[in-house]
């Protein structure tokens, strides 16, 4: 993911995604591997001759090895769904990995953008440009009633998911979390956890996005999404500032607790790791941990995931060895940043 | 009934969730009903929004005799059969929505709470979708018209009608 982005301390990242699908073919769950292969070579002879792709890879999913899938699941540039996909499923992703587009998943073409911190209007805007592109090829799937097909209705019209991945350990902790839930599906607005439909809550962090996608613009879409965002990040900053207000010295305890953990653990899990940078995060961004950047805590969360790991470390490890390699790679990264620069507010 | 969340046990708690218009029943064990407690009904892991959809279709929305009718429906083009599709809540082409559209009507305003798509058109049928749309309208306007028995203005209306239908049949409203 690129660095920097506006309301970091709060919004981790955006996402923005269209589904399109093209009116010749059927869906992919149902077209033959002649029909999904035909649509790929299309896509594939598009981005050999499109200017707009070179900074852009092609990866067919079926050269990916297992580790090298779940890495992508990981970094929400695959769905699960494409890991056990057709066989002409694809990946074309900007270098970055800002931008890309999944090709033959649910859908024939899913275009997305992640950016860092709250950006869906700029999100919206990567996304449209490219799919005006894609569209200049393909004959879209569209109806004058319900607007764009797609292989669930519950994506139809727009075929705009759009996603903000917030870290709320204030609102967790003072217990405003669950408030909030009931209001947001009040909103039209669906909350889950990490890594999408289903998924727990790990680390603090959840995922708000639109549950309709019929009946409104993509503006009016990402408006309402952006609007109530703002609100949770206020919430979330207050109760922070409660928190520190009431208990400095514990909030200050509990990021260094973590830091030392994560830096001389031998052995630790996925999840323990990222409740522990989520703990480290929330001192940073309240300026009791001093000099560590929001590129190394996105970083860690991406290596302590078990296919990104595995990614790193070149070959496929069991629970017990992931654990222990896990331990390795956050001291290695954390070494890169020397103790005395990362400081505790009173060493000023 | 057993608890639908550990198969296990009887169910003896019943919630009704309403979101969006759109109700669903569950029925969970006393220790399951508490468990979920700490989790929101969207962070149920369980739960997908595909379940939802398919359980709406077989019992909110119709009855047993009108399952097994709308059973048989099938799409010309793909060959995915309704009673296929209300299982695993995802369709087979694009020609599905025309060939099941009067049982997806209700289903899709259950869905969306909306019926009409006011957002992107493609470039390809923007000249197409406006001239329906302006058909749409036209229409709209000849029936108050006629039932207002101004017969001058709404023959206007329909040959103003006739004409852009004409363009749209030629192909020379779309881009």
């Amino acid at each position: 993911m690129q660095e920097g982005g506006p309301d970091l301390d709060v919004a981790i990242s955006t996402r923005v995604r269209l589904a399109r699908n093209v009116g010749s073919y059927a869906f992919p769950c149902l077209a033959s591997d002649t029909d999904t292969g035909e649509m790929l070579d299309k896509v594939k002879s598009l981005f050999n001759e499109q200017g707009a792709f070179t900074d852009f890879k092609l990866w067919p999913m079926g050269d990916l090895s297992s580790i090298e899938k779940r890495s992508l699941v990981e970094k929400h540039l695959i769905s699960p769904g494409l890991l056990n996909g057709s066989s002409n499923g694809a990946l074309m992703v900007r270098n970055d990995e800002a931008i890309s587009v999944l090709i033959n998943e649910e859908d024939h073409f899913r275009i997305q953008a992640i950016l860092p911190g709250l950006q869906l209007e700029e999100a919206l805007v990567i996304t449209n440009e490219l799919d005006d592109i894609i569209e200049e090829r393909f004959d879209y799937a569209f109806d004058h009633n319900i607007g764009y097909l797609t292989a669930c209705p519950t994506n139809i019209g727009t075929g705009l998911r759009s996603s903000v991945m917030l870290h709320l350990p204030g609102m967790i902790m003072t217990r405003q979390f669950k408030r909030l839930l009931n209001t947001l599906s009040q909103v039209g607005l669906m909350v889950r956890g990490l890594y999408g439909e289903g998924t727990e809550i790990v680390g603090n962090m959840v995922q708000i996005s639109n549950q309709v996608t019929l009946g409104h613009t993509e503006e009016e879409i990402i408006n309402n999404l952006h609007a109530i965002t703002c609100q949770i990040i206020e919430q979330e900053k207050s109760a922070r500032q409660m928190l520190l207000d009431r208990n400095r010295m514990g909030m200050a305890d509990k990021a260094w607790r973590a830091y030392g953990l994560l830096k001389y653990a031998q052995a630790i899990s996925s999840q323990e790791a990222i409740s522990l940078l989520s703990d480290l995060r929330l001192g940073f961004d309240l300026g009791l941990v001093k000099g560590i950047d929001y590129g190394l805590l996105n970083q860690m969360l991406v290596i302590v995931r078990p296919g990104s790991l595995q990614l790193i470390v070149g070959k496929e490890l069991d629970h017990k060895q992931r654990s222990i390699e896990r331990a390795i790679q956050i001291k290695e990264v954390l070494d890169r940043y020397p103790d005395r620069r990362i400081e505790s507010e009173d060493n000023e | 009934m057993l608890c639908q969340q550990c198969q296990r046990v009887e169910a003896t708690i019943q919630i009704i969730k309403s979101i969006d218009g759109v109700s669903s029943e569950y029925f969970y064990c006393a220790q399951c009903a508490r468990s979920n407690d700490e989790l929101d009904f969207t962070l149920e892991p369980a739960f997908s929004l595909h379940q939802l959809f398919s359980s709406m279709l077989n019992q909110n929305m119709l009855g047993n005799r009108e399952l097994a009718k709308s059973s048989k429906l099938q799409c010309s083009s793909c060959g995915l059969t309704f009673a296929q599709f209300s299982q695993v809540g995802r369709f087979g082409c694009s020609n599905c929505y025309t060939a099941f559209t009067e049982k997806l009507k209700p289903l899709i305003k259950r869905i969306h709470a909306s019926s009409s798509h006011p957002g992107k058109v493609p470039q390809r049928v923007v000249g197409r979708f406006k001239a329906k749309q302006k058909i749409d309208r036209l229409r709209e306007e000849l029936k108050v018209k006629i039932s207002k028995e101004q017969f001058e203005e709404a023959a206007v209306l329909r040959d103003e009608i006739k004409e852009i239908e004409k363009k749209v049949d030629q192909g020379t409203t779309s881009s």
